[in-house]
């Protein structure tokens, strides 16, 4: 049964992390708060990575291209 | 160097080549009268220690300091939050506050200590003050306890649970006990006696009972005098001003129980602390305080004396007792031990860590003890020169103003200690102290190959757990509780704040099925709660221990 073994996995993951910031001993509402918050930060840090480093990556693309397209022109051009 | 006797390269001539080597060397050997020879390699300071003297303090990887300071930032930021909320009127106040007209004056509960107390302490506050209801041997009954309000109040449900297997108590021989001829004595003296003294030492409150437990004790400990007083803490705190005074110097480890700092700051007398265990910052403060003598005289210091433990209760170190006494004959200084972890828990009969180093306790001029750990009862001693005893009989604190021991209990040491020596006619006593050395070694053994990190002396019965986060203090107590087995677990302010630790007293109660249920329940819990901080567990090289360490890292 490899979803259960994942799943028991999973949650014995999610034990620890629960064990290292302390929240094992939160009251229920601080555990709502605490992992609400955790939660918007990793989503926050997924937005910024989908959005500025896609732009990154396609900017350096872009300029790549350019760099081996003007390549292939001057070969060209020194050819002729 | 090159074993001899092995094949190198195949050749025979290299071998002819060495032995001629050899005679050569032996040549230079009958020249000189010098010699080469290689020594076998023993134990560095190896005239001072009889045996191997192997203390652990490993230090854990990184990622544990890092994931720590990670749970005590959020422990402090939710801290800081409820506060806010608590002084805003968002939540119920259970703490203690000042009143309304103290609110100009200086704050009340503002500092480290109350805040910790308040936000980290008060989550996890059900693994402590845990009421038992049954004799603390190796198994107890507990009274169940509930909280409906996370903790600030308890209330009983009138349940108890039975037979919880008992790691905390301090019953290193197994002399708490009910057994009804094993209490025979007692219930006599206590039926001829009753329970109350009603008076101090110097009244009338010695009895021939104190005398006999007196000359019994100084008989254990191979002294001339001992005194006995009605409580161990005080024994330290109410003798020790006895002896020293201003213009004195003390010299204490770093992590002497609070009873010894106690006597010491109530002396009067300078402190100066040196490192845990370590010989070398020892012997610099000697050195410097002959040197300079006193702070602005200069004059010689009326008095100097070395205050330490035979057993170090939360670190469960062993002190390096040769090394003071030599460092203490060199310079001319008095050596003051405070055995109560050590008497009857260590040594080949019980006698304490004087006896484990094979050493005279003529070398050691105030022997302190207490009773409360192998004997099963209360109480402390005070043993020495008959001169020193008749000192602090007329000036002592506590045998002027304190309550002497009460003579139930005094028959119960009695009967401990004549079991111990073998006066009873039995060898039950010697039979208690292999036990307890066979549990501590087996123990120990067992938890280093599982992997936890386990801090102090092979040898001695209390062992430190190391659990390093908080969260997982108040995991550890509560699932052990739920598998019925009871430990101590310790944080701040008894020990530094990120090594928290659970400590285990082993007993020669405790029998082999019993231990290997708290070890398969932790071997369980170790992998769950991930505690196997350990670097070294499945080592295959046994000498990598045999060091004798000179220093410790910090």
């Amino acid at each position: 049964m490899d979803v259960k073994s994942t799943k028991n996995f999973v949650f014995w993951l999610f034990c620890q992390f629960e064990l290292i910031t302390c929240s094992y001993l939160m009251e229920p509402w601080e555990k709502v708060l605490f992992y609400s918050f955790n939660i918007c930060m990793v989503g926050m840090l997924f937005y910024t990575t989908y959005v500025c480093v896609a732009a990154h990556v396609g900017t350096a693309l872009q300029f790549l291209w350019n760099l081996l397209g003007n390549q292939q022109e001057n070969a060209v051009s020194v050819v002729k | 160097m090159a074993n001899p006797s092995a094949v190198c390269n195949g050749h025979l001539h290299h071998h002819h080549h060495q032995k001629q080597n050899n005679l050569l060397k032996s040549g230079i050997y009958k020249k000189n009268g010098i010699t080469k020879g290689m020594k076998k390699n023993g134990v560095s300071n190896g005239t001072l220690y009889k045996k191997t003297f192997i203390e652990h303090f490993e230090q854990a990887p990184m990622y544990v300091a890092v994931f720590t300071f990670v749970g005590f930032a959020v422990g402090t930021i939710f801290g800081y939050l409820r506060d806010f909320m608590r002084a805003w009127g968002l939540e119920k106040r259970n703490v203690a506050t000042e009143r309304e007209q103290q609110k100009d004056f200086v704050p009340l509960y503002q500092d480290f200590e109350n805040f910790y107390t308040r936000n980290l302490y008060m989550r996890i506050r059900d693994n402590w003050n845990r009421p038992i209801c049954s004799v603390p041997g190796p198994q107890f009954d507990l009274m169940e306890r509930v909280t409906d309000d996370y903790n600030w109040t308890f209330r009983f449900t009138g349940r108890t649970i039975k037979n919880v297997i008992n790691m905390g108590s301090y019953n290193y021989l197994g002399f708490a006990e009910t057994d009804v001829n094993a209490l025979k004595t007692v219930t006599i003296e206590l039926e001829k006696y009753g329970t109350g003294v009603c008076s101090t030492r110097q009244e009338m409150g010695t009895l021939d009972k104190h005398v006999e437990l007196e000359k019994l004790v100084a008989t254990f400990l191979g002294v001339e005098d001992a005194m006995v007083f009605g409580m161990g803490f005080a024994t330290n705190s109410m003798n020790i001003p006895a002896l020293v005074g201003k213009g004195c110097l003390i010299l204490s480890d770093e992590l002497n129980h609070t009873s010894l700092v106690l006597g010491a700051r109530l002396s009067g007398a300078t402190i100066r602390i040196f490192k845990h265990n370590n010989m070398q910052s020892l012997e610099k403060l000697l050195r410097d305080a002959i040197i300079y003598g006193q702070p602005r005289t200069h004059r010689a210091w009326r008095k100097i004396i070395i205050l330490v433990e035979g057993i170090y209760s939360m670190e469960g170190s062993i002190v390096r007792l040769p090394e003071i006494v030599s460092l203490k004959n060199k310079y001319k200084a008095y050596l003051y031990l405070d055995e109560a972890h050590s008497i009857g828990a260590v040594g080949a009969t019980g006698r304490g860590v004087v006896e484990y180093f094979g050493m005279s306790p003529d070398d050691v001029d105030v022997l302190m003890g207490t009773f409360t750990k192998s004997f099963g009862a209360a109480g402390g001693y005070i043993a020495g020169k008959k001169g020193l005893v008749d000192f602090l009989r007329a000036h002592s604190h506590s045998a002027v103003y304190a309550t002497s021991m009460c003579p139930p209990v005094a028959e119960q040491i009695i009967r401990a200690m004549k079991c111990l020596m073998g006066l009873d006619g039995t060898t039950q006593g010697l039979q208690r102290v292999r036990q307890l050395e066979k549990n501590t070694r087996y123990f120990r053994r067992k938890l280093h190959e599982m992997g936890f990190i386990i801090y102090g002396n092979d040898d001695s019965p209390v062992v430190p757990l190391l659990l390093y986060m908080p969260g997982k203090i108040g995991a550890f107590a509560r699932r052990m509780l739920e598998k019925n087995i009871g430990v101590v677990v310790v944080g701040f302010p008894a020990t530094p704040i990120t090594e928290s630790r659970a400590r285990f007293c082993v007993s020669a109660a405790h029998t082999r099925e019993m231990l290997d249920t708290v070890l398969n329940a932790l071997d369980e819990l170790g992998d769950k709660l991930q505690l196997k901080y350990s670097r070294y567990s499945k080592s295959s090289h046994p000498e990598l221990y045999e060091e004798t360490r000179l220093e410790l890292e910090d």
